[in-house]
């Protein structure tokens, strides 16, 4: 019997990290999209980092910050009674920092696209910034924010290097899909190996087809118009 | 009334401008601003708006100080009691006719202003739908209605009626006689066409490379720049 542990913990994980993402990243993309100062190209860079930067560089450093040996890791332990290294919280907290270009990004370029005058408009109509990214900047930029939650999303269910790093391999707590295909691929289970595969293949594929199929139907409304 | 006394470098297309302009305006005028595109008449605009800042000087309207470079004053656009009409309507996509008026009142606004807006440009038919779905002089009257739906002191328009064709743009002229008469708006038209000067306001400034070349009646100006010629 295949075991679904991996499927549903990577699940959990992606769902949690796609929530707490969103939270954080409208912020930062409406910063990043409407800021003159120039410390902007700074965050943007530290933003985008996770696109480039290879994930076991990535999976090292939060080793290093989470290990209860160092100051940060020996703080949460003992004040905070938190250990991230090897635990379930320790990979939404890695998976945060991984997906993150893939929320803000789609926003910031969504709020960037919008006409400055909408947002001139609320403020002259006495609506505060809270309530014209509520009620005007947000809605007009629904598709990048779907766009952002689902590849955000997708990018978590792929995850590995930072996992393996900071998560390792325990069942029913880091085990997630992309390391239990590892997994039995060393232990020579290549049955269970490329069903875990096949699985994974085919839903990223859907997930990147519906993101696809979203802007072209908004594109061609546009057209239509 | 207002008084400004405003300041300002520009970086424009034919490279930097410096904007110098000094002007009362009566409460209750229609005051049109004129110049050609680049002279700095949008910029005047949007600094009485809140959304430019003037390098210096004062902008005063009534008793109220709305910016003061000295003193540091800067009120917001959100408490200036101002309403817009944008070159581009700048409408909320998202919302439709009757959402964009609602939303501008807020909540507790008179709603009975909404249903008077609407039967006044003529829109009540077109209430549910989205600005998408509307013609340009649709939009426009939308956004007329919607600057005026709080009832404000002043009334900014900037060259509301540009994108539009003749026969919508003379209907909307009415409309905004009408709706300045009826609620003796102060009201500034930034324009760069002259028979639209003519026919809504008795006063023009007229605005080159930044500084007021002229203010005055409309006619007068004309009689000068055909003796100029």
């Amino acid at each position: 019997m295949l075991d679904f542990g991996p499927f549903i913990l990577s699940l959990k994980l992606s769902l949690i990290t796609t929530v707490l993402l969103f939270i954080i990243g409208v912020p930062v993309a409406y910063w990043l999209a409407y800021s003159r100062s120039r410390a902007k190209v700074l965050i943007e860079a530290l933003v985008a980092l996770p696109i480039v930067l290879p994930p076991s560089v990535l999976g090292f450093y939060l080793l290093l910050a989470f290990s209860p040996q160092n100051a940060f890791g020996s703080w949460l332990d003992k004040y905070m009674d938190i250990r991230l290294v090897f635990t379930f919280p320790g990979l939404v907290v890695a998976s945060l920092l991984y997906s993150l270009p893939f929320m803000v990004q789609p926003i910031q370029s969504g709020f960037q696209q919008l006409p400055r005058s909408l947002m001139e408009a609320a403020y002259t109509l006495g609506k505060g910034k809270m309530t014209t990214l509520l009620r005007v900047l947000l809605p007009n930029v629904r598709m990048a924010v779907i766009t952002g939650c689902i590849l955000s999303f997708a990018h978590t269910i792929g995850e590995f290097g930072v996992v393996l790093m900071v998560g390792g391999n325990i069942p029913g707590e880091t085990r997630v899909v992309s390391i239990a295909i590892y997994d039995e691929v060393e232990a020579m289970n290549y049955g269970t190996a490329g069903v875990y595969s096949a699985i994974l293949l085919a839903f990223s594929f859907l997930v990147l087809a519906t993101v696809y199929l979203i802007n072209f139907n908004q594109r061609s409304k546009t057209e239509a118009r | 009334m207002i008084e400004m006394q405003v300041r300002r470098r520009l970086q424009g297309a034919d490279g930097e401008l410096n904007l110098n302009v000094n002007a009362t305006i009566q409460t209750g005028d229609l005051v049109a601003l004129y110049g050609p595109t680049g002279s700095g008449k949008s910029s005047i605009l949007r600094m009485v708006a809140g959304l430019m800042r003037p390098d210096q000087g004062t902008i005063r309207v009534g008793d109220e100080l709305w910016f003061d470079h000295e003193k540091n004053v800067n009120v917001p656009p959100q408490d200036r009691e101002i309403g817009m009409v944008f070159q581009e309507y700048s409408l909320f996509p998202n919302m439709t006719v009757r959402g964009n008026l609602e939303f501008a009142l807020g909540k507790n606004g008179d709603s009975d202003m909404v249903e008077e807006l609407l039967d006044v440009v003529e829109l009540r038919g077109l209430q549910d739908r989205r600005p998408a779905l509307l013609s340009g002089g649709q939009k426009q009257r939308v956004a007329l209605a919607r600057a005026l739906v709080r009832r404000p002191r002043l009334l900014l328009l900037d060259e509301p009626l540009s994108a539009l064709d003749f026969e919508m743009r003379t209907r909307l002229q009415e409309y905004i006689i009408t709706c300045h008469r009826r609620m003796n708006l102060t009201t500034i038209l930034v324009t760069h066409d002259y028979p639209e000067v003519l026919k809504l306001s008795k006063r023009i400034l007229v605005l080159t490379n930044g500084s007021l070349a002229y203010d005055g009646p409309p006619e007068a100006f004309l009689d000068r720049m055909a003796s100029k010629e």
